[in-house]
Order: C-alpha cells, then sequence, then structure tokens
C-alpha cells in the first residue's frame, strides 16, 4: 500500500516539476505564429495523403501562408475546401478546376486475360511485376494484388472477385496514391465527366494481344479514324484520346466499330457511371484474394 | 580522471552506441541523408542525451533508490527524456528554425528513440558516480554525432555513384551501415578486451 502511495507521489511529483519547468519555457520560447496557418489546418481533411506535393496537411496550410503557394492543390478538399480557404485569406473570385477521379484501364479479367505461370511469391503487384513481370501473360495488364487498393486512405478503391479493383467515384478524391502505388500506370486520374475511355494499356502487336485478352486493345484504328479530326490517335499499338471532350461528342461513333470491346463509353450521358462487361456482377473481395 | 577518458573513448569509439549496441537505428537510417541537417540532429540528441544522464542519475540515486522504486526506472526516465525532447523542441523552433524544419519528425522521436532511453537504463545498471555517467550521456550522444556524420557523407557521395537498381535507397543505406558497423568491430580490444 505504501509502496503505492510513494509511486504515485514521486512519478507525480516528478511529472508537476517537468510541466512547470516546461510550461516556463514555453512562456519564454514562445514562437509567434500566423493563425491563418490554424485556421486553414483544420479546413483541410487532414488525410495528410500528400497529393498537394507537400508531406501533410500541416505542412501544407503553413507554405499557403508563409510561401504563397497556391491552395487549389488539395484534391481530396475539392472546390468546397479551395473556397473556405479563400475565404479565410481574404481572396475573391477562384476558380476551381474539375473533380478528378481515379480510372483502372484495363479489363483484363482473370476470365478475360490469360495467365503465363503461377506466382508464388509475395503478395504485392510491385513485387509479381518486378518478378519476371508477374504472372500474366499482358505485360500491361493489371496484376490484381491490390497495391492500390491498400495505398487508398480513403477506402475508394476496391478489388473484386474478377480480378481488377474497381474505383468507388463517390468516395475517391483524386488523390492520385492509387496512381502512383500501381507499378504497371494502369489507373489514371480522368475528369468526372469524361465518358469514353480506352480500358487497355497493351502495346503489343494486335495480333499477339488479342491472343492472350478479349478485351485488348489490337489497334485497328477503328476509333480513331472514327473520332473527329486530331482527337485521338495511335501511340505504341494503342489508342490514345487526346481530347475527351470531343470524343464524347461522338461517343456512339467512336466506339461502335471497336472489336475488342476496349474503348467504351462509361458515363452516359445524365453522367451515371456504368460498369464496363468485363465488371458487369462484379463482387467485391477482401485485398489479398490470391 | 583516467577513468573518464576511458569512459569517453570507450562510447564514442569502442562501444559505439550505433554501430555495436545498434541503437538509434532510425534517425541513423532516416536523418543521416544530408551532413548538415545530420550534425544538428547528432547535437540534439548529444544535448538530450547529456541532460537525460544528468538528471536521470540525480532521480535514480536520490528517488528511486532510497524508496525502493527501482521498478519506476522506465517510466520515470521516459518522463524525463520526454520533457527534455519537448524542451529541445521550443529552444529548437524558437533558436534556429531552419535546423527545426530539417529534423522535421525525428526531433519528436528522439522521445521514443531507443538510444536515449538505452543510455539511461545502461548508465544506472553501471554505478557510474555523477561525472562518469553524465560523460557517458556525452560521449553516447557525440559516438551518435559520429556515426550519423559519417553515413551523411557516405550517402552524400553515394548520390553520384552508379548504384545497382534494386538496392537504391534503402538497400544500399542497409549496406553500408552494416560495413560501417564491420569497420567500427575493429576498435574492440583497443582497451583491453573491451
Amino acid at each position: 500500500m505504501s509502496v503505492t502511495i510513494i509511486s504515485l507521489l514521486t512519478m507525480g511529483g516528478i511529472g508537476l516539476l517537468f510541466a512547470i519547468v516546461l510550461l516556463l519555457a514555453y512562456k519564454k520560447l514562445a514562437v509567434e505564429e500566423d493563425p491563418r496557418i490554424k485556421e486553414i489546418e483544420s479546413l483541410l481533411p487532414g488525410a495528410n495523403c500528400g497529393a498537394c506535393g507537400y508531406p501533410g496537411c500541416a505542412a501544407y496550410a503553413e507554405a499557403i501562408v508563409l510561401e504563397g503557394v497556391p491552395f487549389d492543390k488539395c484534391a481530396p478538399g475539392g472546390a468546397e475546401v479551395v473556397e473556405k480557404i479563400a475565404k479565410v485569406l481574404g481572396v475573391e473570385g477562384v476558380e476551381v478546376g474539375e473533380r478528378k477521379v481515379a480510372q483502372v484501364m484495363c479489363q483484363g479479367t482473370d476470365e478475360a486475360a490469360l495467365d503465363r505461370a503461377i506466382y508464388h511469391g509475395i503478395n504485392s503487384c510491385r513485387a509479381a511485376h518486378f518478378t519476371l513481370g508477374g504472372d500474366k501473360e499482358c505485360y500491361w495488364g493489371c496484376l490484381g494484388f491490390g497495391d492500390c487498393v491498400l495505398a487508398c486512405p480513403f477506402d475508394a478503391i476496391h478489388m473484386t472477385d474478377k480480378g481488377i479493383p474497381l474505383v468507388d467515384r463517390d468516395k475517391c478524391t483524386g488523390c492520385g496514391l492509387c496512381v502512383e502505388a500501381c507499378p504497371r500506370d494502369i489507373i489514371e486520374l480522368v475528369p468526372i465527366s469524361q465518358k469514353v475511355f480506352v480500358l487497355c494499356k497493351n502495346e503489343d502487336r494486335g495480333a499477339n494481344a488479342r491472343k492472350y485478352c478479349d478485351y485488348a486493345c489490337i489497334a485497328c484504328r477503328l476509333c480513331v479514324r472514327n473520332a473527329p479530326q486530331g482527337s485521338m490517335e495511335m501511340r505504341n499499338n494503342l489508342a490514345i484520346i487526346l481530347d475527351h471532350r470531343q470524343v464524347d461528342g461522338e461517343a456512339e461513333k467512336v466506339i461502335a466499330k471497336c472489336p475488342t470491346k476496349s474503348i467504351l463509353k462509361l458515363v452516359d450521358d445524365d453522367g451515371e457511371f456504368h460498369l464496363p462487361p468485363s465488371l458487369e456482377g462484379a463482387k467485391i473481395v477482401p485485398t489479398l484474394k490470391r | 580522471m583516467n577513468n573518464i577518458w576511458l569512459i569517453l573513448i570507450a562510447t564514442i569509439l569502442v562501444n559505439n552506441f550505433v554501430f555495436s549496441y545498434f541503437l538509434g537505428i532510425c534517425p541513423f537510417l532516416g536523418v543521416s541523408g544530408k551532413a548538415s541537417s545530420a550534425i544538428g540532429m547528432g547535437f540534439a540528441a548529444t544535448f538530450v542525451m547529456t541532460m537525460t544522464a544528468f538528471v536521470t542519475w540525480l532521480i535514480n540515486r536520490y528517488i528511486l533508490i532510497p524508496y525502493n522504486l527501482e521498478f519506476l526506472e522506465t517510466v520515470s526516465f521516459i518522463l524525463v527524456i520526454a520533457s527534455l525532447v519537448q524542451f529541445v523542441e521550443m529552444f529548437l523552433k524558437k533558436v534556429i528554425p531552419s535546423l527545426y524544419k530539417a529534423l522535421g519528425i525525428f526531433l519528436p522521436l528522439i522521445t521514443t528513440n531507443c538510444i536515449v532511453l538505452g543510455l539511461a537504463l545502461l548508465g544506472s545498471m553501471r554505478n557510474y558516480n555523477l561525472l562518469e555517467n553524465v560523460v557517458f550521456g556525452f560521449g553516447a550522444g557525440i559516438g551518435f554525432t559520429l556515426a550519423l556524420t559519417i553515413m551523411a557523407g557516405i550517402r552524400e557521395e553515394i548520390e553520384f555513384a552508379d548504384v545497382p537498381e534494386p538496392l537504391k535507397g534503402g538497400g544500399i543505406t542497409l549496406i553500408i551501415a552494416g560495413l560501417l558497423a564491420l569497420a567500427f568491430m575493429g576498435f574492440s580490444g583497443m582497451l583491453g578486451g573491451g
């Protein structure tokens, strides 16, 4: 009993002593800080995702106030936060860019794309990618271990039972962490209004590509020919959308002829997102399915 | 007096905390990218460690041992360390803001760094007197600074070297750390079987 009391007293006493010393030191060594830094920090989402290019929300808030860095870099916060920060800083008439979301540019589901090996290594896309390019025959295709799922701090991207991750567009903030996590650069940030996507990254020759994936872009150029002049092009055997507004305008015509359905209109004219046929009926599963 | 020198040399070279006890590896790998911040971190840690050695000796000798409270050693030492680090943090923020920024998260992390607690616990185990204990803490800090600076110097050079792709970054750093530890093994035996 007495040991308990003595312990409590001594620890309390030591703690109190240090508290007093620190309090005095704090008074003596206090640094004047711009109150707007704290205010802006509290407005930022606090996810510390790093999409703005700073180590965290606190660092970004400091950079805004002290270095005059543009304050529209917070992807998760979006337009709402930019407006609020503008109010704090007393700036008016700020234009905010369109919201962006992540899109997985691959349809190589387990059914559609062939494997060329069985992979027994570490359960990570990055590891598989560096192990002779992973188990998929397609060197550009999604490996499906879900590095992107683990990277997402907002629970906005999930693995499906078909082996391709799916982005939850409502939750996605466009921070781009999944884009960085993907060793094959399959995920891209796209404007939320973009309707037509080339859901393939395969740069192989068409004759090869169609052998191992049902949805591969085989570089037949039909979409490019049907798209408005200059809005699309072929680059390394892959169709690339250069100007999505022009392509979206002629969406039906552009996608109609695609023999492998690798170019698709995923967002309809009401702005509703539809799953590509390759993912229809897909169920969400835990990350490490293999 | 001879004893003091022995402790100082022993903690800096022979029993270097980083290379022979493998304490304080986190900042050793984390802050050793640039020589300037490495030296800053080293001296901040040296200050904290010297003060820790001083205060913990007093607490141990005049409070814990007389009341048979040795079981509170770890808790009370952590309390001391945390307060000292807080103090150093405030001091640096006021006086050298650039260093405060360069050290970033590693400054508050001195609190939970095993090198400081390890020093306090090792010191209390060895029955040093006050002066010896303070020298022990100071030497450990200087040894840590030495390790950091050597590492930072090498890493600045490595920036220009053609490191194989898989070893870039963490890999080559750990290999260097291992080689340095091996090199420091050369000092063992210097002080009569140390």
